[in-house]
């Protein structure tokens, strides 16, 4: 496999100063691009993430696609930092010094949601982060409307529909005004209208200026919302390409296989 | 069973006719038993919650001595606080011994293990699901323990409330500390053993009653109020 | 993030702990026995003194055994027992400060109706416990070293029967207070030495009645001691004094003396006269 290079590198579309945290002069330095080098992950004696180098530029809506088992939500769990790689180095552009962790937010496939009501868990990392009552409410209103969930703020999180607990969770994510926003297969176990409005809601927080890094096995998501794709087989980057290139002309037969719906393993 | 039909209506009389000396006994029973769980589930829930989260040098001794410690003998615990209370003990100065404070003391150790070793396996079930999420959100280890025992909140009263059963029916503590003293230090275990070795086996029994009563009242009102709820936000 | 509601729980249990009324008003407590708490004797006494004298009587009733060791530890301001032995060495041994006859009664043997020893009637309290022996008719002991205890080995040695040996066969020492022992007496339909003010008040007799009495060895003096305040500084000296002086005075005799349970008497004031 010939290393990876990220087709879109380019500055990054969020403007460099937030307007939650205007004060912050961390704010000026963007923590992308996000650089994987020669990462592997091994578990049970198994090599699940083989080698990968990869670099996630600013701007772009990375899709990483594949088979299921292909090794996606690891993937997408080494960059985001919840499992540490076996061998290999996940870096960010920004120094050490500033907090990358609060910088970034992942929306998992099955949302994990607070036992408290639909605000309660949007204003959740905000607490943690210490933002004041006032400020909070303003952002979290802001947040419920854009994903639509207003009129739900004063429900319990887990008594909503699984499409709006996915549009909950994502709020939850937009809410942080994240640089990245890492989602592990958005519109899973979703029925096509709930799956079309994360759809739209990937595509406004995108708007917004956040770098989008989603997996999915679904082609039709992906051709939809994919800027550049990176197609993942057997724990291994078979190809990253510019959307485009990638679903007219396929260079691996893997990539063939999949893209004609044989390869389901 | 004479004394058993006795007991019950010597229960309803004094339960209907709100005898003073019982109200007095019901409330010091209460107010010792509610403040020592109180003291106990802020000690005992985030004790029991850095069980399951952190790991630090002696975590799994630790584990098991709660688990162990669930099964404390009263009476054990009623000796070690009357040695540490005496006034020629090391707390003697505290002039404690023999007050509802000295009970309060020996309830929240004897309930202490209780409430930590259930919300330690708690916080544990609801940490498998959590995690990833906390550990995304960058929250600190004590925003996670906040947040773990803040949404284990129902299932932690069941801790609670086992906790306060075993304060509320123990007499063996609160007899060494306390002292049963009349109209001072007396509550419904320690009156009941005394109408018992008085041989008024009626009158204890229908104190035991009384008693019951009472905790299960307190279990009813304080699970009904879960289940308004809960069922919401589980 | 549970700020606003844990410090209203903060809140809610700060004034539960700070509501007890452990305030102290003047009191003293008292370690006695369970014969003079169990018998109703307290009762009925100390509403009077602390009319009189405005001081709480705290009473911490176990055996004697217990009360002398809570007296030595300093838990106790008054120290108010039936075993003379043992308050003498309590005070020699400069722990309390005087000792003071207050009142007496007496021990009765009391068994079974169907008196499978054969002693009911007897006034020779020593054969009596040589004859339950003899035909190992079961006898509880309070087995807890308390006063009545004591005095009941005391009798056993008098009687020259080793009830060590026999312990757990027909010796059964159940090592608890008088009333349990009356009561694990009362099911076994066994003997037992009890103090009569127990007795008379005690409710679950069931088969049980007096066996022997009369004997002047079963005399149950009681004494009372104020803890010496120059071991245990704490030590409520004035009102632990106070209390002792309303006991022997004509006040605290007759009041002691006037205790009845169904018209008889449990207690016998024996105060010496003030100034004594």
């Amino acid at each position: 496999m010939s290393p990876a290079l990220s087709m879109l590198e380019r500055a990054p579309a969020r403007p460099a100063e937030s307007p939650t945290n205007p004060s912050a002069p961390t704010r000026t330095t963007p923590i992308l691009p996000l650089r994987l080098e020669e990462v592997c992950y091994e578990a049970g004696g198994k090599r699940l993430i083989d080698r990968i180098s990869l670099t996630f530029g600013g701007g772009a809506r990375s899709v990483i696609l594949g088979p299921n088992g292909a090794g996606k939500s690891l993937l997408l769990r080494l960059c985001h930092g919840l499992i540490a790689p076996s061998a290999g180095h996940v870096s960010w552009a920004a120094p050490p010094a500033i907090a990358v962790q609060h910088r970034q937010a992942m929306v998992f496939q099955r949302p994990v949601l607070l036992r408290r009501s639909v605000e309660a868990n949007v204003a959740y990392p905000l607490r943690l982060r210490g933002v004041g009552a006032r400020a909070r409410a303003a952002r979290v209103a802001e947040a419920l409307a854009r994903a639509g969930l207003s009129a739900l703020a004063k429900q319990p999180a887990r008594s909503l529909s699984g499409g709006e607990q996915q549009r909950l969770a994502i709020a939850r994510a937009w809410v942080m005004d994240p640089e990245v926003l890492f989602l592990d297969e958005p519109t899973a176990n979703l029925d096509p209208a709930a799956a079309r409005a994360i759809e739209e809601l990937i595509e406004s927080v995108h708007r917004s200026g956040a770098k989008i890094i989603l997996t999915t096995h679904d082609l039709g998501l992906a051709q939809r919302l994919a800027d550049e794709v990176i197609f993942l087989h057997a724990g291994r980057v078979r190809e990253c390409k510019a959307a485009t290139g990638f679903f007219t002309q396929p260079e691996t037969a893997e990539a063939e296989a999949f893209l004609k719906g044989n390869l389901t393993w | 069973m004479n004394d058993l039909t006795a007991a019950f209506g010597l229960a309803l009389q004094m339960l209907l006719t709100l005898d003073a000396d019982l109200t007095e006994i019901v409330g010091l029973s209460l107010r010792v038993s509610f403040t020592a769980v109180g003291l106990a589930a802020l000690l005992g829930l985030p004790l029991g919650a850095a069980v399951a989260l952190y790991r630090f040098p002696g975590r799994r001794v630790l584990a098991v001595l709660l688990n162990a410690f669930m099964g404390l003998p009263p009476v054990v615990v009623g000796l070690v606080v009357y040695l540490m209370l005496s006034r020629s003990g090391p707390l003697g100065v505290l002039g404690l011994l023999f007050t509802p404070g000295a009970m309060i003391v020996a309830q929240c150790l004897l309930v202490l293990p209780i409430i930590a070793a259930l919300s330690a396996q708690t916080v544990a079930d609801l940490r498998e699901e959590y995690d990833e999420q906390l550990r995304s959100l960058a929250a600190g280890p004590l925003q996670r323990l906040v947040t773990l025992l803040w949404d284990g909140r129902f299932s932690l009263l069941t801790a609670i409330l086992a906790g306060f059963g075993r304060a509320i029916a123990e007499v063996g503590a609160v007899m060494i500390v306390g002292g049963n003293i009349a109209h001072s230090t007396r509550v419904m275990t320690t009156a009941i053993a005394l109408e018992t070795s008085k041989g008024d086996l009626a009158l204890a029994l229908g104190l035991g009653i009384v008693l019951i009563a009472l905790a299960v009242t307190v279990n009813l009102l304080a699970l009904g109020l879960r289940d308004v709820a809960r069922p919401q936000y589980a | 993030m549970v700020n606003r509601r844990s410090l209203m729980a903060g809140v809610v249990l700060a004034t539960f702990l700070a509501l007890p009324a452990w305030a102290q008003e003047k009191s003293i407590v008292v370690a006695s026995t369970t014969s003079t708490e169990n018998s109703g004797l307290f009762g009925y006494i100390l509403p009077k003194f602390e009319a009189a004298s405005g001081i709480k009587v705290k009473v911490v009733a176990v055996g004697t055994g217990q009360a002398i060791k809570l007296a030595k530890n300093g838990d106790a301001d008054v120290l108010f027992v039936h075993h003379r032995p043992s308050e003498e060495k309590f005070v020699a041994e400069g722990l309390g400060v005087k000792r003071f006859d207050v009142m007496y009664n007496n021990f009765v043997l009391v068994g079974p109706k169907s008196d499978p020893a054969g002693v009911r009637g007897m006034t020779d309290a020593p054969a009596a416990l040589a004859k339950v022996a003899a035909a190992k008719a079961v006898f509880a002991s309070r087995g807890d070293d308390s006063g009545t205890h004591k005095k009941e080995r005391g009798l056993w040695k008098i009687a020259k029967v080793d009830v060590e040996a026999a312990s757990g066969q027909w010796y059964r020492e159940t090592g608890s207070g008088m009333g349990a022992t009356l009561n694990t007496a009362s099911g076994l339909g066994a003997y037992a030495l009890a103090d009569r003010g127990t007795w008379l008040s005690f409710a679950n007799k069931g088969d049980l009645e007096i066996a022997v009495e009369g004997d002047r060895r079963l005399f149950n003096p009681y004494g009372v001691i104020l803890v010496n305040p120059g071991k245990h500084a704490h030590v409520k000296a004035m009102e632990g004094q106070a209390f002792i002086d309303w006991l022997v005075s004509d006040a605290g005799q007759k009041a002691i003396g006037e205790y009845k349970i169904n018209g008889l008497q449990l207690f016998f004031p024996n105060a010496k006269k003030m100034g004594s």
